[in-house]
């Protein structure tokens, strides 16, 4: 019974609420915003996503870490929560893939998290109280007031206002070759994609549909990526406030200006949304799960999405408009949400740029929506087939 | 694209009886469809042959046909509803199969009906294991491989490829006869060799073994936009070898990789489009190799099925409702999401919390059959629990079960014993899990274990983690507070924990509720509390915070009956349900607990809150305690879920809580032999000669007083468990040598045995002041079959005016005697013009339903009221007729007759035989039919047609009688003889046949050598059978007779009486064209006679 001879351990949010548990992972203090996820599966993808950086993750599922730890499920080169709250973690996984524990993964990578907890409760809490500043404790620091906790957690910055890209993009910049993700054949195109905090399943999913993806850090400029050849513009997911994102929602501009097809993915989204002139806001408690309903308002069907954000793009759900940066022409919310109604996915309608809030790639989560990655490949030939005439 | 306009009235089909693998399941998921059917303004028309169903009552539906589910009948309903549509998903496979045959036949399109939620193609690629293993392909996924051989030359090549174990199916055989696993050479060349020569095209199929892989199984929803979702992930604790219906299962899905769970998502999207599922439900379900991770797909279901309700129970997301809308034309985003209210249904549920199901096995009721868990399902109930881990669930689960020895114990194998343990273990069983459990305590290995049963090693630390809180338990007996907690947390039960400190279960839940530990209760929401929940649908978990809301009104709680048992199954979930629908609708605020995942009780939008918990005192007290804390409780209803509840009476009385209706002192009057006793002796009734002993001495003495054969039982059972006619003393000893639970407490009661009695039974209501006569019921059976297993008539057929006045009477000196406020149940026996009270029982019976059905009056509506003050004066115009009773129903009443349903084909000996289908003392039906009819002839046969054993017009009928039945058998064979039935029989019985001038055809009883009748009844020659048992034949003849019988389905009928009956049908069924009559022209019919 390991769950009883773990030391103790305190979740602190920054409103005073208090959930008492046991350490879990990594010992120490860790500060972050608590935000809580859904999904029943995928833990190991989860912790992995960059888009977590500076975030405590709360598991609402209770048993974590059933299946272990294998080196084929990451989504980075490293776990980037900043902290982790479960119920019931596993004392023993069991799955053939497996290779090692999740504990000892947290231990390896620093993560400090907390178990025992009332999950559900603390849940309910962020739902009703919105996604918070907070702290987990463990070991000797458990032992401090709670009121001096309280303070430390206060003393964080908080999530609004904050820029995490350059935390979490590749310091280099690198090529995927479709021949490395089982595409056989010359690559039919080029690509860039700008890492913000990018999932490793995205570059996957262009590659293996013949795309060369030239993957370059958050700060490159229009040149950077014309100097790749590439035909077109990829922006990924990432962490932080998008009304932050200056540099890259210039880029973004000068990208479409340029003619280039443009495809983004949840940051890529609320950056192309500020591109074309519209706002981004926090949302309570944002969406993170993979059950989030979508309306493909093209086709009027559902699609069941991977998601992860706690921004979004303040644009109208219902017909078309012209871009508040007029320049761009006519734009339209091509997905929402169908729980909240929340703009879920941007079309333009005169330059080839689209961007979907959610997350295609999936990993963790369903394949409902691989067909945009197929869509950009024909925004691509499209543009080819433009520029050739 | 909202609801389709075209549509104006849909026909429904039902299940028909409550059976192993078809049960109360589609009554939840057909009660939801004609609700919704009815909210969208449809005329609704439903078929369903099972009169204990809530989907039958009459305000579900505009015509609630209770008839056989044949395809004929069904055309009959057709041609005289002229229904737009059928919905043929909800009714299991008796729905689909009765759709499907009216397609064949033509009558859907002679008709004009269309077949909505479903598609006759989608349904045969699903089915066809072919053609099924075709769309496998398709969609890029596996099946199990398998090769076709008819040499045994070929049959060692293809096992080069497939490897040792395979599988190996003779072509065209019945049953699967011939079929074997071979597990090396020698059993391929025995195996494979028997199997091309009993395939009549010398053809075996050869599969790869997949015994032993993971199990998944994923419940999915398809609408006509193309729109999928997974409503549930569902894993089998036990590997694949045991039916899923037999196995422990969990949701959602415990050990697998988000990868991994995704590939099976896509490909069950692949298939349920390459199949062409129109709309609605369908699962699908996979075996993973546990070393490799490949996937096979096993089988699809293209329809509403057990694991659905499972599934919707489990997430909240009601699966048969939102199918019927679908069904009639919207699309799952247009649909919203009942627990939510503000998002859609076209969402997959994320749960936080674990769900465990498992399986109620009925072995005691047939000893003879063989325990061995395989792919053929023979559970006959289950129940469900929810917490907020896996060990929690799962304790709860087995403590739901209500079974002695369900609870996991902390006893020690020893040693010596493990590899005889061991061994035992590598095939599922009933005990599986506690020999797994307990081998672990004993310092078995999970590898050992993983290697001997597949168990996943997650599940068998659990087991551990479970083994190593009960030594942390008994290890700090005085249990500090973190003990508690932590025991509590893995779902230790005040009982548990009471064995492991010694000291008794009251000691612990005093020192649990002074240091403050007690549940809280989260809610099922379908989101993991991403949105705010407005459905109070509960489950208790040792956890922080709590969720029931304070609530104004005071609640009243009605007790459930449990996991469905033989003797106690649907028809109590009937009398609960209705008491709900009463006090809400009479303004009281209503509260369910309930285990059982089949039923519509645990539907939650039943009862104002439902607690999906174990019925047992201590979950109980919980629950009671939680609603005190939040608004206050009127009182609890323990008299209409069956023993289950009834059984915890006096110990809630004890603690305070009240009891509404009939108090636990009437209880125990009425039970306690001795108390009922001068009871009867203060009203001048007259019991059959009886007494109670604790020791064979004893026994002995009674029964020579009061002269064999006696009836002899243990007290405080239902379904006549352990209950024998006993015929002379060495019997008598063998009986109460086994009865292995026999104390001062519970001793065993002696009865004189009446034989040649007419049964009686009765349903009636008593309020204190005034008695209402339910019904009177005959049943065809004498005394000495039980009453749940016997054939019955309401009205009775041959009761006179004064039989059934004497019946009243008696009915109420007893409910005044015991004190009865609501339900009693008494059983008589007419011998002689002497009537006997056989036994009594304060509360809702098992033939409430069918009363109420039969009587159009809704009986446990009216006892519910009753415990909360009404008088029967009150409800007489409203609930009740204003005038009369069940007791002398007018002439025009029309006759219903009930038959139960019986299970022994499901049940195989060792050797492979199925057991033996003789009628006793002992319950051991599933479920009932009624048939309903103006006269008793063609209701009775309706009732056979219903029962799934329709009689013959004409053809062959086979006679073998015991001695005492062979006067009365002659002239009824004549008859039959007389119109033409050819008459076939043996021995002893022949001569008598012809020589009372019956043209009669001999054939060999088995030893004699020949065709033996036996032959015939395989070869499908013989249409009727009447074999009367005589006491030494058990092993001989007549059993070889009726089990050859039950394996081909030819009816046999076992006792004169039903033979009787049987004839005046056959008459019925050669003169007349039925008629089909719904519930409510039979309702109306009945009210003007009773107003005449």
């Amino acid at each position: 019974m390991n769950s009883l001879s773990n030391l103790p351990a305190v979740l602190v949010l920054e409103d005073g609420r208090i959930f008492r548990g046991r350490s879990y992972g990594a010992v120490g203090t860790t500060l972050g915003e608590a935000v809580f996820t859904t999904g029943m599966t995928g833990y190991q993808e989860t912790l992995t996503d960059p888009s977590y950086a500076h975030q405590i993750i709360v598991q609402t599922f209770p048993h974590i870490g059933n299946t272990g730890v294998n080196s084929e499920d990451p989504e980075s080169t490293r776990m980037w929560a900043a902290g982790y709250v479960v119920r019931d973690a596993a004392r023993r996984p069991s799955n053939w893939r497996s290779e090692r524990t999740l504990d000892e993964d947290l231990v390896e990578y620093g993560i400090v998290g907390i178990q025992g907890v009332d999950t559900r409760a603390l849940t309910r809490h962020l739902r009703d109280a919105g996604a918070m500043k907070s702290g987990i404790f463990s070991g000797d620091d458990a032992a401090k007031s709670d009121a001096e906790l309280v303070e430390l957690v206060k003393a964080q910055p908080s999530m609004a206002g904050r820029n995490i890209s350059a935390e979490v993009s590749v310091d280099t910049a690198y090529i995927v070759e479709p021949a490395d993700h089982g595409y056989t054949g010359e690559p039919k195109r080029t690509v860039a994609a700008i890492d913000l905090g990018m999932k490793s399943m995205t570059p996957h999913r262009l590659a293996e549909r013949g795309l060369r993806v030239h993957v370059l850090p958050y700060n490159a400029t229009l040149e950077d990526i014309k100097a790749t050849g590439a035909e077109g513009v990829f922006f990924s997911n990432g962490p932080g406030d998008p009304a932050t994102a200056t540099a890259q929602v210039e880029l973004v501009r000068s990208v479409l200006d340029a003619g280039m097809p443009y495809f983004g993915i949840c940051f890529g989204n609320q950056i192309l949304g500020r591109a074309l002139g519209f706002d981004t806001y926090k949302l309570r408690f944002g969406h993170r799960g993979i059950n989030q309903p979508v309306m493909d308002k093209a086709t009027g069907r559902v699609e069941i999405t991977s998601q992860n954000h706690g921004f979004a793009v303040d644009a109208p759900i219902e017909g078309t408009v012209t871009a508040p940066v007029e320049r761009f022409g006519k734009v339209e919310v091509s997905h929402y949400s169908l729980n909240d109604h929340v703009v879920e996915g941007l079309s333009c309608l005169d330059i080839p740029a689209f961007s979907v809030q959610y997350h295609p790639e999936a990993a963790s989560g369903p394949h409902d929506a691989a067909y945009l990655f197929d869509r950009f490949m024909t925004a691509l030939d499209s543009a080819a087939e433009k520029d050739s005439k | 694209m909202p609801k389709r306009t075209d549509l104006k009235s849909v026909l429904v089909i039902g299940s028909g009886p409550i059976v192993i693998g078809q049960a109360a399941e589609f009554d939840y998921s057909g009660t939801q469809a004609l609700r919704v059917l009815k909210e969208e303004g449809l005329r609704v028309i439903l078929v369903n042959s099972n009169p204990a169903t809530i989907m039958t009552d009459p305000e579900f539906a505009d015509a609630t046909y209770v008839e056989p589910i044949t395809p004929e009948v069904v055309e009959k309903i057709i041609a005289k509803e002229r229904p737009d549509a059928i919905l043929p998903t909800l009714g299991g496979q008796t729905a689909l199969n009765t759709a499907i045959a009216l397609d064949k036949s033509g009558a859907l399109q002679k008709y004009d009906v269309e077949l909505i939620g479903a598609n006759i193609e989608a349904i045969e690629l699903g089915e066809d294991r072919e053609k099924f293993k075709g769309v496998v392909e398709r969609c890029g996924a596996e099946s199990a491989r398998s090769v076709i051989v008819h040499t045994l030359d070929e049959a060692f090549a293809a096992v080069e490829e497939l490897n040792y174990p395979v599988v190996v199916r003779p072509s065209f055989t019945m049953g699967g006869l011939g079929s074997g696993m071979a597990y090396n050479p020698e059993d391929l060349r025995r195996i494979a060799g028997a199997g091309l020569q009993y395939s009549p095209t010398t053809e075996v199929l050869l599969e790869e073994s997949i015994l032993g892989w993971k199990e998944y199984e994923l419940e999915m929803m398809r609408d006509k936009n193309d729109n999928v979702v997974v409503v549930c992930s569902i894993e089998n604790f036990d590997p694949v070898g045991v039916h899923t219906g037999d196995s422990i299962t969990v949701a959602p899905a415990m050990t697998l990789t988000d990868r991994e769970y995704q590939k099976l998502r896509d490909i069950s999207i692949a298939v349920i489009r390459e199949v062409g599922v129109d709309t609605g439900g369908c699962n699908i379900q996979f075996a993973i190799d546990p070393a490799t991770g490949r996937v096979v797909v096993i089988e699809m279901n293209p329809r509403v099925s057990r694991s659905s309700a499972l599934a919707s129970k489990a997430t909240g997301f009601a699966i048969a409702k939102i199918a019927t809308k679908l069904a009639v034309g919207y699309t799952l985003d247009e649909i919203p999401n009942d627990i939510t209210k503000k998002t859609p249904a076209s969402f997959e549920p994320a749960l936080d919390y674990v769900v465990v199901k498992v399986p109620r096995f009925a072995f005691e009721k047939f000893p003879a059959a063989d325990k061995t868990l395989t792919t053929t399902m023979k559970s006959v109930g289950e129940a469900m629990a929810l917490g907020r881990n896996f060990t929690e669930a799962l304790q709860k689960a087995l403590r739901s079960l209500e079974q002695k020895g369900s609870e996991l114990s902390f006893e020690p194998i020893p040693e010596a014993e493990h590899e005889a343990v061991l061994a035992s273990i590598v095939k599922g069983s009933t005990e599986r899990l506690s020999l797994v459990q307990r081998l672990l305590f004993s310092g078995v290995s999970i590898e050992k274990l993983f290697e001997t049963t597949a168990i996943d090693p997650w599940y068998l630390d659990q087991l551990q983690l479970i083994n190593e809180v009960a030594q942390l338990v008994a290890a700090n007996k005085h249990l500090p507070e973190h003990v508690l907690r932590e025991a509590k947390r893995h779902g230790f039960s005040d009982a548990q924990l009471a064995q492991l400190t010694g000291k008794s279960e009251s000691v612990i839940r005093g020192i649990r509720h002074a240091l403050g530990v007690r549940p809280v209760y989260k809610t099922v929401d379908t989101c993991a509390a991403e949105f705010e929940a407005f459905t109070p649908y509960m489950y208790s978990s040792y956890d922080e915070e709590t969720e029931v809301a304070a609530h104004e009104k005071k609640s009243v709680i009605i007790l459930g009956s449990g996991p469905n048992r033989i003797g106690q199954g649907i028809e109590f979930d009937y009398s609960c349900v209705h008491a709900v629908m009463a006090l809400r609708a009479e303004g009281y605020e209503t509260v369910m607990v309930n285990c059982n995942p089949e039923t519509v009780s645990t539907d939650y939008d039943i009862s104002d809150r439902l607690y999906f918990e174990p019925l047992t005192l201590e979950d109980v007290l919980e629950v009671i305690h939680a609603e005190e804390e939040t608004g206050g409780v009127l009182g609890v209803f323990v008299q209409l879920g069956g023993q289950t509840p009834l059984k915890l009476a006096a110990e809630l009385k004890a603690a305070g809580v009240p009891i509404l209706g009939t108090s636990p002192e009437a209880i125990d009057l009425a039970e306690h032999r001795g108390a009922f006793q001068q009871v009867l002796d203060n009203a001048g009734l007259v019991a059959p000669k009886n007494g109670t002993a604790v020791s064979f001495a004893e026994a002995k003495a009674i029964a020579d007083s009061i002269g064999y054969p006696v009836l002899v039982r243990p007290s405080y059972v239902l379904g006549g468990r352990g209950m024998e006619i006993v015929y002379d003393e060495a019997n008598l000893e063998r009986y109460i040598t086994n009865a292995t639970e026999i104390t001062v407490d519970h001793p065993v009661l002696v009865d004189r045995f009446l034989e040649d009695a007419i049964e009686i039974d009765v349903d009636a209501l008593f309020d204190g002041t005034d008695l209402y006569v339910g019904g009177i019921m005959e049943h065809i059976e004498e005394a000495g079959i039980h009453s749940g297993d016997s054939a019955c008539t309401l009205p009775p057929i041959t009761l006179g005016p004064d039989v059934r006045e004497r019946v009243k009477q008696a009915t109420r000196a007893i409910a005044e005697g015991v004190g009865v406020r609501g339900l009693i149940n008494i059983q008589f026996a007419l011998a002689s013009d002497i009537l006997y009270v056989i036994e009594a029982n304060p509360r809702a019976s098992r033939t409430v339903p069918f009363t109420s059905k039969a009587t159009g009056v809704q009986l446990s509506k009216v006892a519910a009221l009753i415990g909360v003050g009404k008088t029967l004066a009150e409800l007489r115009g409203s609930y009740l007729p204003a005038t009369g009773d069940g007791a002398h129903l007018p002439e025009a009443a029309a006759i219903a007759v009930k038959e139960a349903v019986m299970p022994f084909a499901r049940f195989r000996t060792p050797e492979g035989k199925v057991v033996d289908s003789l009628l006793g003392p002992e319950m051991r039906s599933t479920g009932e039919v009624m048939g309903f009819d103006k006269y008793f002839d063609t209701a009775f046969a309706k009732s056979q047609a219903a029962a799934n054993n329709p009689l013959p017009t004409a053809g062959k009928v086979f006679v073998s009688v015991t001695n005492r039945d062979k006067r009365s058998i002659v002239m009824p064979v004549k008859h039959l003889s007389d119109n033409g039935f050819e008459i076939i029989s043996t021995g002893g019985t022949a001569e008598v046949l012809r020589r009372n001038g019956i043209p009669t055809q001999v054939v060999g009883k088995l030893h004699e050598g020949g065709e033996s009748i036996v032959d015939l009844i395989v070869a499908g020659q013989i249409g009727l059978i009447l074999n009367t048992p005589s006491g030494s034949d058990a092993r001989g003849d007549g059993y070889e007779i009726r089990a050859a019988a039950t394996s081909v389905g030819t009816p046999v009928i076992t006792t004169v009486a039903e033979f009787n009956a049987s004839v005046q049908a056959i008459d019925a069924l050669r003169e007349y064209e039925w008629d089909v009559t719904s519930l409510q022209v039979h309702d109306a019919n009945l009210n003007a006679a009773r107003n005449a």
